[in-house]
């Protein structure tokens, strides 16, 4: 579904992200983990096509974004960092917007996608509050909602958990989990357990490049009975 | 192109979220009339029945009108990090584009003609031409859209509101300057004047003053179409860069 190769990204003389492939097929969901500045952001706006990349290539069911971003665009869902949303729109709003540029045109099937995702990520009681009111966890699932409006087939989210609390985190990992069967998910996040909990695959990036691409458990084999962060910190140092 | 919609409407409705609509309307109709009536503008002195004295201001007033809300276009969505989200919705760059220059343009339109109660104390008062009326409105809202288009191009370049706003101020100032008579004959002294005709035929205010005299000349309204037209395709160049 979702299909990298030889991805790299320049900041002037600085390389953020130096030559990444990889694969995401339906049904999988694609744990990017990396020290902060590692790259990953940048790897996931180069497959949104929001910035252009100095070589290599990406593509999402079968379609180049550089070719056709448009198309591409239709067919993920992506919750950017931090999650960015137009402040001084209610939550209702907002999401009625995203549903209306995402091709649900009637009231009623507007209305219907919004009322779908209010309801997948909880977001009943304060949907008719404006978004700069909202506390940082419910920022973050405003973004989530926005980004599943469509029931997109496959989807990206940068640090999806980011600001949740504990409950929210795992009704977010199990939101992903459960919608994750016909889907193809990349997912960054700096909680290790996460990767454990619902990534069918971790891809582990450092100053740019891969450099682990396996199964969790896999990932755990490497130093038997070590915990998961001292394996990240031999890869990544 | 359908995509324009939506992005219309929540650019438009957006200026009445806060209350920079509110203040702009207002402050605009408060300085627009009190100019009118000030010792420059002449309002009841000169004795016509037209509202020439109002609208002769114009171009002035729009050059720090216009930036005010243009400035907040494209740098505002760069500053919330929110054309991240813009961007990777299934629209090209060019519906977002048009949808919000014609959001903007929709805005200034409005405020152009709340002045309408200027016009119907005219008409109450004496036998105004309101052809010429009709010309000069038009006129007006165009000399808008192309300041418009200046100040919606100088936004994309930033994400600092006030580098934006200035930046869009000092290019619409070079557009009213090039027509002020002080200037073109320090041109014309400088250069042939062929060629200072060609720059100050650049002006908002040449363009403009055949329409307040109920002139509709082609010339004048392809002026300002193309200088919208031109300042757009810009713009869509300058986010894809
Ligand atoms: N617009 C930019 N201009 C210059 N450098 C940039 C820009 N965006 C990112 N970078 C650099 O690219 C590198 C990768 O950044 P990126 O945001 O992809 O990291 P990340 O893996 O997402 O980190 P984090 O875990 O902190 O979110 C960093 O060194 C960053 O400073
Ligand atoms: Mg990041």
């Amino acid at each position: 579904m979702i299909e990298v190769t030889g991805l790299v990204k320049n900041y002037g003389t600085k390389r953020a992200v130096d030559g990444i492939s990889f694969k995401v097929n339906r049904g999988e969901i694609l744990g990017f983990l990396g020290p902060n500045g590692a790259g990953k952001s940048t790897t996931m706006k180069m497959l949104t096509g929001f910035i252009r990349a100095d070589a290599g290539t990406a593509s999402v069911g079968g379609i180049d974004v550089t070719v056709d971003p448009v198309a591409v665009k239709r067919q993920l869902g992506y919750l950017p960092e931090s999650a960015p949303a137009y402040p001084e729109m209610t939550v209702e709003e907002f999401l009625s917007f995203i549903a209306e540029v995402r091709g649900f045109r009637t009231a009623t099937a507007k209305r219907e996608r919004v009322e779908h995702v209010l309801g997948l990520t909880h977001l009943n009681s304060v949907r008719s509050q404006s978004i700069e009111t909202l506390s940082k966890g419910y920022k973050q699932r405003v973004g989530f909602a926005q980004a599943l409006i469509h029931n997109p087939p496959a989807l990206i989210l940068d640090e999806p958990t980011d600001g949740l609390d504990p409950n929210q985190k795992n009704e977010v990992r199990a939101l992903i989990k459960n919608m994750a069967a016909e889907k193809a998910v990349i997912l960054s996040t700096h909680i290790l357990e996460e990767v454990d909990a619902i990534c069918t695959r971790v891809i582990i990036i450092a100053r740019g490049r891969i450099v682990a691409d396996e199964t969790p458990a896999a990932l755990r084999a490497r130093q038997p009975g070590a915990r998961l962060d001292e394996i990240f910190r031999t890869l990544t140092a | 192109m359908s995509q324009i919609r939506p992005l219309f409407k929540r650019e438009f409705l957006g200026y009445f979220r806060s209350p920079v609509a509110y203040v702009f309307l207002i402050s605009f109709l408060v300085i627009s009339v009190s100019l009118a009536f000030s010792r420059y503008g002449n309002f009841f002195k000169n004795g016509t029945a037209s509202l020439e004295s109002y609208f002769i201001f114009f171009p002035w007033l729009f050059m720090f009108i216009v930036p005010a809300v243009g400035m907040r276009l494209w740098s505002e969505e760069k500053r919330a990090g929110t054309i991240e989200l813009l961007f990777t919705l299934p629209i090209t760059t060019l519906e977002a584009v048009l949808g919000k220059f014609l959001a903007g343009w929709a805005f200034l339109t409005l405020a152009i003609l709340l002045s309408f109660p200027m016009a119907l104390t005219v008409g109450f008062l004496g036998q105004p031409d309101w052809g010429v009326m009709a010309a000069t409105y038009l006129g007006a809202i165009l000399m808008a859209g192309a300041y418009l288009g200046i100040c919606a191009l100088t936004s994309a370049l930033t994400k600092n509101q006030v580098i934006s706003f200035v930046l869009s101020l000092a290019a619409c100032a070079v557009f009213v300057f090039l027509g002020l008579s002080s200037f073109t004959t320090t041109l014309e002294s400088i250069l042939p004047v062929s060629v200072a005709d060609m720059v100050s035929n650049f002006s908002f205010v040449t363009h403009f003053d055949a329409f307040t005299k109920g002139i509709i000349d082609p010339k004048d309204v392809i002026f300002f179409l193309s200088l919208m037209g031109f300042t757009l395709v810009l713009n869509v160049v300058a986010l894809e860069r």
